[in-house]
């Protein structure tokens, strides 16, 4: 990002676009979460980072003491006005509101409605690792895993797949866009919902069976849901349903190329495939949350203030050994595995049931095509994405197959 | 053995019926639900187990015996 000195000291200090956050933040949690667990910035106005599974868990379950206003942490707080609903309701809302905005999307989510989706997905990432036959080196990130959500969640959503370059931009501005000066960050969220009132007006004119349509026909407590409320949760769903995903798949693929044990017995073993999904899940979990303080208080010993950023990493959480044997170990067997990949209480992704999908379908079509030869062909050449989504953004495998 | 979940903790996170789908079922917004009375037969006690034990909400109680 390079907008902003380096961090000197994590406990007093931090930064989640830092280089060496984006390059290895787990020292930094470990570290943390040993001597100082929840740690405090002045940057962003003020801000604490939990990072014990224990207190990551209870924060995502409080939502008196701790507002879904904003769940990016940026320089700008939006302003209060924005409530009940939020930026981008369901996942912006607090209870009471929240509920019925979460409730009117869930059945386009549940298990039964993605597995719909299963075989035009597994058709896509098929003709993706086709394109790649001949070729010697690919990369993991750019040629296969940031298609595939792009792809299923403009299906859904009934938007045209040519526009894929300007929804991985309007990602990049929203979530990695957070130490960008105000007025330049306004203006991509104008082209942002520019582009989503002109997909919402020309679905109210000509409605078609998509989850558009299907959202501004929905209702709530007999009310149907405002336009704006329709575009604000389109834009929650493809802000949030892409570069999360695109890095869980990404991020499972690198750990694989460069692990020749895991790899091979995945390859021999592809029934273990679902039960290792969920241990690159937790060790590599792609999202971090943020929540406001509500009001000023004392939590745990700190000095918490009304607006107050609170970052909630669930990947530290997931490599707390208190809550996980082996915790900074990859155990694709592991049969326990109670991570939080996903969140916690009543904000836990909608997307997990479509996530998981997506991931277990692309690494199937991958471990079909290469079996076990792929391989890192430049370790040092891998690149992640900084801000609250982690994944790799380059990653060269070699194929050997 | 008997199950029980907790309908005010479960989040729909969906590892229960994904690991005991014998056992728990998904509504039609994907929240757990206990498919019968919740009375778990021996071939599947194992598999509710790990349904439970898997719960990131801890929503599931298991009673041995009962």
């Amino acid at each position: 990002m390079g907008l902003h000195d380096p961090v000197a000291d994590w406990a007093t200090d931090f930064d989640h676009t830092d280089d060496e956050w984006v390059a290895d933040p787990f020292p930094i949690w470990d570290e943390l979460r040993a001597e100082c667990p929840i740690a405090h910035t002045d940057r962003y106005g003020g801000g604490w980072l939990p990072t014990r599974f224990d207190d990551i868990d209870a924060i995502a379950h409080d939502t008196d003491r701790f507002t879904s206003r904003s769940i990016v942490m940026s320089k700008h707080r939006p302003p209060l006005e924005m409530a009940p609903a939020g930026v981008a309701p369901p996942i912006s809302s607090d209870p009471p509101f929240h509920h019925g905005a979460r409730r009117v999307l869930l059945p386009a989510f549940a298990p039964q409605a993605i597995a719909q989706l299963e075989a035009s997905t597994r058709a896509f990432c098929e003709g993706l690792v086709a394109d790649m036959a001949g070729r010697e080196v690919v990369d993991g990130a750019v040629d296969f895993a940031q298609h595939i959500p792009v792809r299923v969640i403009a299906d859904m959503l009934g938007f045209p797949q040519e526009d894929a370059d300007r929804f991985r931009a309007f990602v990049h501005h929203t979530l990695e866009g957070v130490d960008l000066p105000q007025e330049v960050r306004a203006q991509g969220f104008e082209d942002l919902f520019r582009y989503l009132d002109d997909q919402v007006r020309n679905h109210l004119d000509r409605p078609r069976d998509d989850l558009t349509s299907y959202l501004l026909d929905a209702e709530i407590d007999g009310e149907r849901l405002t336009p704006e409320h329709v575009t604000r949760t389109i834009g929650l769903l493809l802000i949030a349903g892409i570069d999360t995903t695109w890095s869980a798949i990404g991020a499972s693929i690198w750990h694989l190329a460069g692990h020749p044990d895991d790899r091979k017995r995945l390859a021999a073993e592809p029934e273990l495939l679902p039960t290792a999904i969920e241990e690159f899940l937790r060790a590599y979990a792609p999202v971090t949350m943020a929540r406001l303080v509500r009001e000023d208080m004392d939590y745990q010993g700190c000095p918490m203030k009304a607006d107050d950023w609170v970052l909630l990493p669930f990947p530290a959480a997931n490599r707390d050994p208190e809550a996980f044997d082996q915790a900074d170990e990859v155990v694709v067997d592991r049969a326990i595995n109670r991570h939080a990949a996903f969140g916690l209480g009543i904000h836990r992704c909608a997307g997990s049931h479509l996530a998981r999908m997506e991931l277990r379908v692309a690494l199937e079509v991958w471990l079909e095509a290469f079996g076990d030869g792929f391989e890192l062909s430049d370790p040092g050449a891998v690149t992640w994405s900084g801000g609250q989504v982690r994944g790799p953004r380059t990653l060269p495998i070699r194929l050997t197959r | 053995m008997q199950v029980h979940i907790d309908d005010e903790k479960c989040q729909g996170h969906g590892r229960c019926y994904a690991l005991a789908p014998t056992v728990f079922e998904p509504d039609d917004v994907g929240q757990g639900k206990v498919i019968g009375d919740g009375a778990v037969s021996p071939d599947d006690e194992e598999r509710a187990r790990l349904g439970a034990a898997n719960c990131p909400e801890q929503a599931i109680t298991v009673s041995e015996g009962a």
